[in-house]
């Protein structure tokens, strides 16, 4: 409550202050998205604390607003549209797909310039009116199968199995990782559906192995995400399991234990930043975002998920400093939000945690595959980089 | 489809089929003594395990506190101090409890069955006069409360205890697997001789069968209430902590086992132990099968089966209200 009060005080000076610039900034901090929420807005206070000591960008102040959605839709459409009012010059976030899509009419209308810190690949494509204005730094579902297929054709995996949430999570996967498959001339010879709440899948387990694929993946996001492979291994499967890069915290380390030993998964480049090699274009940046976020929150403490927010800072202050010379926000914010927009569109090879950044007009992740995704396995309870597509 | 996937298919719906069971036999016991439809007790369940986690990793877990709010009202309600001071003395309990394992095994169980039997004196004793409708309302709104409540004690994030019993009996059956079976047999045999040989027990069906003539008897409904909140708190308390290392325990757990459980209850009416047990069976059976044949389809099948039982319970229906 005193951090708020302080805060509100300090936002009605900073807003007397002329040229400061104010970024809004929506966040699922609590709710079910909670343990990715946290480390986003924790970079944000991070990237604040920064600013307020080194003097802003370009000798103007800069003031996140940070807003809470509770990991709901109609509180992040109702955030944004409080943020638009605010005088926002640009919007970052939100965590989770569901509410992204939702926000997007809302900056469009407003002609407000977005990045979005969720996965799904409809946030941006296709670039239509609409997501004209909307950015993205998370890898796709898109991108991480095209890895995951990448490294079991270098196995010489011929039939693989798939399970899956029953919902937008799993059936974007199964989408996106059955077309990637096909195309690369993988036979996925059974799909299989559970419920993030079920407590048993051997049904769907005893299918998979009747068909016996020589490999798995499993298309489920966090802790859920154990059930089947457990399962599978107590059954007996002898195969090789993937998982998505939505296991990629700790959490699914510590509930999966011995039974997601040799697990592979694609990820971000950033969740084993050390182990890269050095000429690693983002492992520079990496290592630094990862020193300064443990500073502050302890050993171990960073996640590929603040990180995400930290790209979007990345990618947003240097076209901030550029649009502030084309554009004056106290004058015309509508001419800066839009002069902001087309210089965030003209990011040319900016090197981030998650890889390298170069948008265009058609594509708004702009993440090139290659410096963006990594196969890790799991080894002795820790991520071990085993291929990067370099 | 051969014999070993059916067996394996039939050992996993009977292993889910007996939790389903007890939970269905706990629902018809409050549902009869109180013609409350215990919607929550999903989440009583799931607090057993989170909190022996919780326990187990040294802390001091959110429940404790919901527990010390619930005694508060309690006494409030009673203007009396003990069941506030019972609390209390969980909570001191719940200090060395910390990371000895015969000590937080209890003490989370007997939690759970303090939260239940505080659960029926704070919301639903003083609304006992309340039609069926208005304590299933009260039942819905608790279950929100307490699943949001578990969001906020426990996180959005799986835990696991470590089984109490480890490795296979054979293929498909762990150790802690059989110990779930063995507590469902001891359960319904513990239900059966409490209800055929006690005093206590006779006591509880007669209050169930006609609640006037069993106070014209001298037994107190109230007191038959509390003796059916805690029997269901005890049967959910232990489901839970030993399910959860099988299948894993979070605040959302709850809810789909205790709907599961309700519809067992009602393919028995809300009436009949021996049909809610079997129709448990019935359901988890059902489950293991359709989430081989139809996965994507699972949920909606195993709900499914409600109409025709639904429809059936319709047409056989006579005014049980007295």
């Amino acid at each position: 409550m005193k951090r708020l009060i302080l805060a509100a005080l300090f936002l009605a000076l900073s807003a007397l202050a002329q040229g400061t610039l104010k970024v809004g900034v929506v966040v699922s901090a609590t709710g079910p998205a909670a343990s990715l929420g946290i480390p986003e807005r924790n970079t944000f206070l991070l990237i604040q604390e920064i600013l307020d000591r080194t003097g802003g960008v370009a000798g103007r102040k800069v003031q996140f607003v940070i807003l809470d959605d509770a990991s709901d839709t109609t509180q992040a459409v109702r955030n944004t549209r409080r943020l638009v009012e605010e005088g926002a010059v640009a919007i970052l976030g939100t965590t989770t797909t569901p509410a992204s899509l939702g926000m997007i009419p809302v900056v469009a209308e407003a002609k407000v310039p977005k990045i979005s810190l969720a996965a799904s690949k409809d946030i941006i494509h296709p670039v239509d009116a609409q997501r004209f204005w909307v950015f993205k730094t998370p890898q796709t579902e898109e991108l991480m199968a095209r890895a995951i297929v990448a490294d079991m054709v270098a196995r010489g995996i011929k039939t693989v199995g798939y399970i899956g949430f029953n919902d937008a999570y799993g059936e974007g996967w199964a989408r996106f990782f059955e077309a990637e498959a096909k195309a690369k001339g993988l036979q996925v010879v059974v799909s299989e559906r559970y419920n993030r709440t079920d407590t048993s899948v051997t049904g769907q387990a005893l299918r998979i192995i009747a068909r016996r694929p020589e490999a798995v993946l499993v298309g489920a996001s966090g802790t859920p995400a154990v059930l089947p492979q457990r399962t599978l291994r107590e059954r007996g499967y002898g195969g090789l399991i993937y998982q998505t890069h939505g296991v990629a915290n700790p959490d699914f380390l510590r509930v999966g234990g011995k039974d997601v030993e040799g697990t592979l998964l694609p990820a971000g480049p950033i969740l084993v930043a050390e182990q890269l090699p050095s000429a690693f274009p983002s492992k520079r940046v990496a290592l630094d975002y990862i020193q300064r976020y443990e500073a502050k929150h302890g050993i171990g403490s960073y996640s590929t998920f603040g990180a995400h927010a930290w790209d979007a800072w990345l990618i947003l202050k240097p076209a901030l400093e550029r649009a502030l010379k084309k554009a004056d926000p106290d004058k015309d914010l509508a001419a800066f939000r839009a002069a902001l927009r087309d210089e965030i569109e003209a990011t040319k090879g900016l090197v981030a945690t998650h890889g390298v950044f170069t948008f265009s007009k058609e594509d708004h992740l702009g993440l090139r595959f290659e410096d963006a995704a990594v196969m890790v396995q799991v080894e002795g309870g820790r991520w071990k980089l085993i291929r990067t597509f370099r | 489809m051969d014999a070993t996937i059916l067996g394996l298919l039939l050992l996993d719906g009977v292993q889910s089929g007996v939790v389903y069971g007890l939970l269905a036999l706990a629902m018809v016991l409050v549902f009869a003594v109180t013609r409350v439809i215990l919607v929550p007790i999903g989440e009583l369940m799931m607090f057993a395990p989170l909190s022996l986690v919780w326990l187990m990793a040294g802390k001091l877990p959110g429940t404790l506190a919901l527990a010390l709010a619930l005694g508060l009202l309690w006494s409030l309600l009673d203007r009396r101090p003990w069941p506030l001071l019972l609390a209390g003395g969980l909570f001191l309990l719940a200090l060395p409890a910390r990371g000895l394992l015969p000590l937080a095994y209890p003490l989370a169980l007997l939690l759970v069955v303090y939260l239940s039997l505080a659960t029926y004196r704070v919301f639903f004793q003083p609304l006992k006069e309340a039609t069926v409708l208005a304590l299933l309302i009260l039942a819905v709104g608790l279950h929100v409360a307490y699943q949001g409540l578990g969001l906020v004690f426990f996180g959005p994030e799986q835990h696991r205890p470590e089984p109490l019993l480890r490795g296979e009996v054979l293929v498909g059956l762990s150790w802690q697997g059989v110990l779930v079976l063995l507590y469902a047999l001891l359960a319904v045999l513990a239900l059966y001789l409490f209800f055929r040989l006690s005093l206590y027990g006779k006591a509880l069906l007669a209050a169930a069968e006609n609640r006037l003539g069993a106070r014209l008897y001298g037994i107190r409904p109230e007191e038959a209430g509390m003796v059916a909140f805690a029997i269901a708190g005890l049967m959910a308390g232990l489901s839970g902590l030993l399910l959860a290392p099988i299948t894993n325990a979070a605040y959302f757990m709850g809810f789909m086992l205790g709907l599961k459980g309700f519809v067992a209850a009602i393919l028995g009416g809300l009436v009949s132990y021996p049909v809610a047990f079997l129709g448990a069976l019935l359901v988890g059976l059902f489950e293991s099968f359709t989430s081989f044949f139809a996965s994507a389809y699972k949920e909606a099948l195993v709900f499914l089966l409600l109409l025709p039982a639904l429809f059936y319970q319709s047409l056989r229906a006579h005014a049980v209200e007295e």
